[in-house]
């Protein structure tokens, strides 16, 4: 009886506990989006002045905000194809083959994980200044695909460890030869796991600013914008943005959960 | 005859071991080549690159020049003493309440939320899409001298009537805390979610007391998420500038604020490779340490 | 399918097969032959070799040295998938992204048939799964799950089939069950069944041939009564049920029986089961009774013509049901195992003093020489 009545406390209290760290999470939330609808009229978009649609209708109404938007996106998209296919022949190698310095490619997967993004960021700065690369679109991409590869290993590497090698071996005992036992078996296991890591590669790349800030030149990504606004002024129009985000990757991810959810049954 | 059974443990034998290939030896290699090569010039080379120009002297007008120059790692740590502590303490906080914030709502997912557990897990990823910097400044809002949060504080006494939040170490730590938060929570709910429920109903038979069954079985299974969602936590907020800049002053200063400044702003590029070399070896030694005490107390 | 194929000659022949891992030798030397549409098991204790074996001649792993052959032809470089066998995997392996049909079809299709239904549905009925098409191999139960990959190694009318301990995970109701499953479509399909398997009852009730395996060596091969009757090795007597060994000295030789001395009781033997050896050396033997071949009589009780007898104390009791077992010390202190069918006779206690007596040719003689190998596990219970 008095477990009982324990438990009943316990999951009643754990569970208003959660429901208050998740208001905790959606305040700023919350703030964002009721902000994206405020009449301002000063520079900053601190104070409600009152309701209006005019920033939603009119996105791109700040100059180079939508452009900066952009960038961020194409760098985001090449970076992912290019790290999770990097990542992806790695962890690949780490789980399914034999070879030396096993331990050196790991340590340098876990390197770049371990260091602050300050310290990334200023380091290719410092290189990129001895070498007399001029900072800009192209050196943002090879910052974002190198922090991002290591993602794309671990994310990988555990979906790969999480397979059982027997059904590599049941394929080839059923006639079908290397290649065939990669594409029939290997892909399609492997694949939901490589999606899990081009998406968290995509927006670890689309929302980074500390290493783009050292490394950007006169190139201006979505949180370059956002960064410099917070100098100079913030419009509504970032608040769209944000709001937008907030609600495509919702989206995303809760159709991704239903299909997932779909298929099993 | 039918002999009953012995019933052997179950075979396990050595069934899955990994395929040795014995043609193609090469294979790894090249499936290694590009990410490794990549990590080596825009990682390896970059660090060795910053090692080189901490130990460099000179000025932005006539240049800088290797003369490894030592001193300029004994002058940037007694300088800026100061905010490499605030950095390790700002973000030594804001991991612990991190922890505390992320451990209670992983153990729910987990282990109540029942059918609800996916959608859960979704709302605690979703509000980190609305942007780094987005998300910052909206804290500037909540927490700003006319905000509600203030408002309430200073009516319940927890603030004085001039108090405020905004341009403290409060609101540079509360920034922090909420910034790397799905860090923390994720790998916590990832080793929760693993745990055998019968381990605990098992202790829960044993112990009697639900409370000794968490401590003596939850958290303990738990500690490989603990361990890795402190880490996550604690080295990007030690590198963090944005939310000293957005949400607190000059006065509260972290070292991402120097090595930012002195690189983007001032130019002083050895003392900005010493603070970022001394800043990575830092948090290397600590993780370090930290790594091997968590692992051998997981083990006990 | 169903119908039984033209006997084509598929004999397996091991020859010499050796495997090491480093310093262990998992197999060692191993010769074996298995004609063609027989059942076969190959039963040993954990770690003895067997999975090795097998996943050699599915070409899963590289012997050391040796050879296979299947009929004609040398698998021994082939690739598994250039081989015309298939493999039951001990956890079934079955794709967890496709359905039963697809998995059930998946090796028709790598050998590129196109029109894979009426074969797939044929084998699916087989294997009693008809309806279960669309399921994936998280929605059906252990038992489901094996027959599922049992069909899908069938349909491809291998030459040789390869179960590795199939039944492991299943509950023992089940296993029974699918015992006796296998052995039926065995016997509809008539292809040869290499059948791994640690549980020396399975290998009873399944095969028509058990290789006793030990050590990456085949100790013993044959049928599997004449396993029981007659084990050639210590090991296999007391792998295969349960024996009382007795050691005795050879006396000499009377027509066709042979003389045997044990402390100061003599007994007899059928001189066929010595081999020359035996005769020649006058030296020791082993003597093995199976518990269920002695007799427990009063030992006042005249012995019956043309049976051996020693005399004993019952020294405890144990009530099974629809036997007893009583452990009786002899006079030279050594407890033999006796299992009593219950009939009419009440249970004999402890302290009683007893004879045992058994026909001559209940017993069977091994060379003293033999290593008495305990590697084998004692059944827990009797009968
Ligand atoms: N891949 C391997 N690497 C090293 N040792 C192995 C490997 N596979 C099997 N062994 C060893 O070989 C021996 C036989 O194993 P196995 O064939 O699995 O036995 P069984 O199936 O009879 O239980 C065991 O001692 C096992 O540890
Ligand atoms: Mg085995």
């Amino acid at each position: 009886m008095s477990r009982r009545l324990w438990r009943g406390v316990t999951r009643n209290l754990v569970g208003f506990y959660a429901a208050l760290a998740l208001l905790y999470l959606f305040l700023p939330v919350f703030v964002v989006i009721v902000f994206s609808f405020n009449d301002n009229v000063g520079r900053f978009n601190f104070t409600w002045q009152g309701f209006t649609l005019d920033s939603w209708l009119n996105p791109c109404g700040v100059a180079g905000l939508c452009q900066a938007m952009i960038r961020s996106i194409q760098i985001a998209i090449v970076s992912t194809i290019v790290a999770t296919a990097l990542g992806t022949m790695v962890a690949f190698a780490l789980v399914r083959h034999r070879f030396r310095g096993r331990a050196m490619t790991n340590l340098l997967i876990f390197l770049p994980m371990a260091s602050p993004e300050v310290v990334l960021g200023s380091a290719m700065l410092a290189l990129f200044l001895n070498v007399g690369v001029r900072t800009g679109f192209l050196t943002i991409l090879l910052g974002h695909i190198m922090f991002n590869i290591s993602y794309v290993v671990v994310t990988v590497k555990a979906r790969l460890l999480g397979m059982d090698s027997r059904l590599e071996e049941a394929a080839m005992d059923l006639y079908a030869d290397e290649w065939q036992t990669f594409r029939r078996v290997t892909l399609p296991l492997v694949t939901p796991g490589v999606v899990a890591a081009a998406l968290l590669a995509f927006a670890l790349s689309f929302d980074d600013f500390i290493i783009t800030l050292f490394n950007s030149g006169n190139t201006t990504t979505f949180p370059l914008f956002v960064y410099g606004a917070a100098q100079r002024g913030i419009p509504p129009q970032i608040n769209v943005m944000g709001t937008a985000l907030f609600a495509v990757a919702f989206v995303v991810l809760l159709v991704g959960q239903v299909t997932r959810r779909f298929r099993r049954s | 005859m039918t002999q009953p059974l012995v019933a052997p443990a179950a075979d396990t034998g050595a069934d899955v071991a990994p395929p040795v290939r014995r043609r193609g030896r090469w294979i790894p290699y090249l499936l290694l080549l590009p990410g490794l090569l990549w990590l080596a010039i825009f990682f390896v080379l970059p660090m060795l690159t910053v090692a080189s120009t901490s130990l460099q002297e000179g000025s932005l007008a006539q240049g800088y020049e290797l003369t490894w120059r030592l001193a300029n790692y004994t002058e940037a740590a007694q300088r800026y003493a100061a905010q490499f502590s605030r950095a390790f303490l700002f973000a030594a906080a804001s991991t612990v309440l991190a922890l505390v914030v992320s451990y209670p709502l992983a153990y729910f997912i987990a282990f109540k939320a029942g059918r609800w557990r996916n959608l859960l897990l979704l709302l605690v990823i979703a509000p980190f899409f609305t942007s780094f910097l987005i998300r910052t400044l909206a804290w500037k809002i909540i927490l700003s001298d006319s905000g509600w949060v203030v408002g309430t504080f200073q009516t319940l006494g927890l603030l004085p009537e001039q108090g405020r939040l905004l341009a403290t170490s409060v609101a540079v730590i509360a920034g922090l805390t909420y910034n790397f938060l799905p860090f923390m929570t994720l790998p916590l709910y990832a080793s929760l979610e693993k745990i055998d429920r019968s381990l605990i109903e098992a202790a829960t038979d044993l112990y009697a007391s639900p409370f000794t069954a968490f401590w003596k079985v939850t958290w303990p299974l738990s500690l490989p998420g603990v361990v890795a969602g402190t880490l996550l936590t604690f080295i990007p907020a030690a590198g963090d500038f944005v939310n000293v800049r957005f949400l607190g002053t000059p006065s509260q200063s972290m070292i991402g604020n120097v090595i930012e400044s002195r690189f983007l702003v001032v130019l002083d590029y050895p003392t900005a490779a010493a603070l970022s070399f001394t800043l990575m070896l830092a948090i290397l030694l600590l993780v370090g340490l930290y790594v091997r005490r968590a692992g051998t107390e997981t083990i006990v | 399918m169903t119908t039984p194929q033209p006997t084509e000659d598929a004999e397996l022949r091991l020859i010499g097969l050796t495997k090491r891992f480093g310093p262990v030798t998992a197999v060692d030397d191993l010769h074996l032959r298995v004609p063609s549409g027989a059942f076969i098991a190959l039963l040993g204790p954990s770690g003895c070799g067997k999975t090795t074996t097998l996943r050699m001649v599915a070409g899963l792993e590289a012997p050391t040295a040796g050879q296979i052959l299947l009929g004609d032809s040398d698998l021994t470089g082939l690739k598994p998938y250039r081989r015309p066998v298939n493999t039951v995997f001990q956890s079934y392996a079955l794709f967890p992204h496709l359905d039963i049909y697809e998995n059930v079809a998946f090796g028709l299709r790598r050998s590129g048939i196109k029109d894979v239904r009426a074969q797939v549905g044929q084998m699916l009925e087989l294997v009693q799964l008809t309806g279960f098409e669309r399921r994936r191999p998280s929605q059906v139960s252990g038992g489901q799950a094996q027959r599922v990959a049992l069909a899908r190694a069938l349909i491809n009318h291998p030459k040789m089939l390869l179960l590795d301990e199939p039944l492991g995970a299943l509950d023992l109701k089940l296993r029974r069950e699918m015992q006796l499953t296998l052995k039926r479509i065995q016997e509809e399909v008539r292809i040869t069944f290499l059948h791994v398997t640690h549980d020396q009852e399975e290998a009873m009730t399944m095969a028509d041939t058990i290789a006793v395996m030990s050590q990456g060596r085949i100790e013993q091969l044959g049928h599997p009564e004449q396993l029981y009757e007659r084990p050639r090795t210590q090991f296999v007597a007391n792998f295969l049920g349960q024996s009382n060994m007795l050691r005795a000295t050879v006396d000499g030789r009377d027509g066709d029986l042979v003389t045997l001395r044990i402390a100061d009781t003599t007994l007899v033997v059928p001189a066929e089961m010595l081999s020359h050896g035996m005769l020649t050396a006058s030296g020791e033997v082993h003597v093995g009774v199976r518990p269920e071949k002695l007799d427990l009589a009063p030992v006042d009780d005249p012995v019956p013509q043309g049976r051996n007898a020693l005399r004993g104390v019952v020294v405890d009791t144990s009530f099974m049901g629809t036997s007893t077992q009583y452990l009786v010390r002899t006079g030279w202190d050594q407890e033999l195992t006796v299992f009593a069918q219950n009939r009419h006779t009440d249970v004999v206690a402890p302290g009683t003093r007893v004879r045992l007596t058994w026909r001559p040719e209940h017993a069977f003689v091994l060379d003293a020489d033999t290593p008495t190998s305990a590697a084998a596990p004692q059944p827990a219970v009797a009968p």
